[in-house]
């Protein structure tokens, strides 16, 4: 069973009928224990970081998080990546769950003048590091994003990235746990191999 | 970097697919499930769905099969036709889409563009624009390109823009349906003086007007209907031959 955390920021439409398509048996929740009783976690999340920090603070999701991903797999998605990481200058500073050490920082800072931001759209994701995740993935195949800042000072955990100006962390691994900052649920068939392979950890 | 996008683009009614010429004799062409069924596993980078029925049961078998369609179809889907609430920015977004396309309801309440860009990010929100010149000038047609609005087709796309739209699809009443070529030099006026990503519509014939159209980095994707659901072009062989000329498409 994959939790899906539903703590109130963006649509889960996509990323719950991808994993029900995979044939996975998933629950959309906000309780503590429904996180206990999975055996992985997936963390979603569109918007603004502070927001989204706030809701896990105040749900106590975060610390429940934080103590189960030692544990069992956990993936973060797009900004659910962005919030695994020690902070984000996104409207300010915020800290993040602190799970991979690294920061999250504008793409307009890095990137040349003209290119456009959000880095929307599809771009191919090129391994850095060989892991489990990519066992039904190949090279360079293409993923979605959808995003304005992005995850720096993070190197020891990148395991793939993708090319715009600037390389830009794709997906990151410290231990168990996971982020992808392109939308997997949104890559068609290329992401569905990355969903299942998490599954399958 | 990010590739050129192909896009099929749907339009809906009563549940079903279907396709006119210069917006005219409308024709039923496919189920709409099986059609996104193809499209994905063709290569499409995107689907577009107009939903063109009028009617409050229209708008049901709509969302049911845009429903249906994001249950088994895992790439970005963009919803427009009747789109002129919040309420209805939310409708469809709860069904699957992830952009939501606005036209004639942005024309009569403009803050419509802000404040769904507001609630939900500009990357949500996409001005759709039919255009067609008269008197020598572009100009924005409302309502399925029957009314003429009057309104400057440069001055609306700079307008949307800074409204907070994501996105413009630039839609060539006078290259619609004609499969003549792009309309380029409509695309080039308004690609000069916006930022946002810019996605043509309107006369897609044949593989080479996509190579055409591509020539031009202002343009982000291309986007058709009539070409690809009667197979006259196969978004593969497209992908494969745009390779070819160099443009960096997903395959």
């Amino acid at each position: 069973m994959i939790a899906v955390v539903d703590y109130g920021v963006g649509n889960l439409f996509s990323l719950v009928s991808s994993l029900r398509y995979l044939g996975l048996d998933c629950i959309v929740t906000n309780k503590e224990e429904d996180l206990a009783a999975a055996n992985r976690i997936i963390l979603p999340g569109v918007g603004a970081f502070g927001d989204a920090m706030a809701k896990l603070n105040e749900t106590g999701l975060a610390g429940k998080i934080k103590e189960l991903a030692e544990v069992k797999p956990l993936l973060g998605i797009c900004l659910g990546m962005q919030l695994l990481f020690d902070k984000s200058y996104e409207f300010g500073e915020h800290e993040g769950l602190g799970l991979i050490s690294g920061t999250v920082m504008p793409l307009a800072d890095d990137i040349k003048p003209g290119l456009k931001i959000p880095h929307m759209g599809w771009n191919r994701l090129e391994i850095v590091r060989n892991d489990p995740i990519f066992k039904y993935f190949s090279n360079g195949e293409w993923v979605y994003y959808v995003h304005s800042y992005h995850a720096k000072y993070c190197q020891d955990s990148i395991l793939a990235v993708s090319e715009y100006d600037v390389m830009v962390t794709g997906l990151v691994r410290s231990g168990k746990v996971y982020g992808a900052q392109f939308h997997p649920e949104k890559s068609g068939n290329a992401g569905l191999r990355l969903l299942k392979a998490f599954s399958e950890l | 970097m990010i590739s050129k996008r192909i896009i099929p683009c749907l339009d809906v009614r009563n549940g079903r697919v279907v396709k006119g010429v210069k917006f005219e004799n409308i024709q039923d062409m496919a189920d709409p499930v099986e059609m996104a069924r193809y499209y994905n596993e063709t290569g499409a980078d995107e689907l577009v769905f107009y939903d063109i029925t009028a009617s409050h049961e229209g708008r049901k078998l709509f969302t049911d099969v845009l429903r249906a369609v994001a249950s088994e179809i895992f790439i970005p889907l963009t919803v427009g036709g009747g789109i002129n609430t919040l309420e209805d920015f939310d409708m469809v977004l709860k069904c699957g889409a992830d952009k939501v396309s606005v036209n004639s309801g942005a024309i009569k309440n403009p803050s419509l563009i802000s404040e769904a860009a507001k609630r939900y990010g500009s990357q949500c929100v996409v001005l759709s624009m039919d255009v067609k010149r008269v008197n020598g000038k572009f100009r924005v047609f409302a309502n399925g390109g029957r009314i003429d609005t009057g309104i400057d087709a440069l001055e609306w796309a700079k307008r949307g823009e800074a409204l907070g739209a994501g996105e413009i699809v630039l839609n060539s009443i006078d290259t619609d349906g004609v499969r003549g070529g792009f309309d380029i030099q409509m695309l080039m006026a308004i690609g000069e003086i916006v930022k946002i990503p810019l996605i043509a519509s309107g006369g897609a014939g044949k593989m080479e007007d996509f190579s055409e159209l591509f020539r031009y980095d202002r343009i982000d994707a291309g986007l058709a209907a009539g070409v690809f659901h009667t197979k006259k072009i196969d978004i593969r062989e497209l992908k494969l031959y745009l390779k070819d000329c160099g443009v960096n498409v997903r395959m």
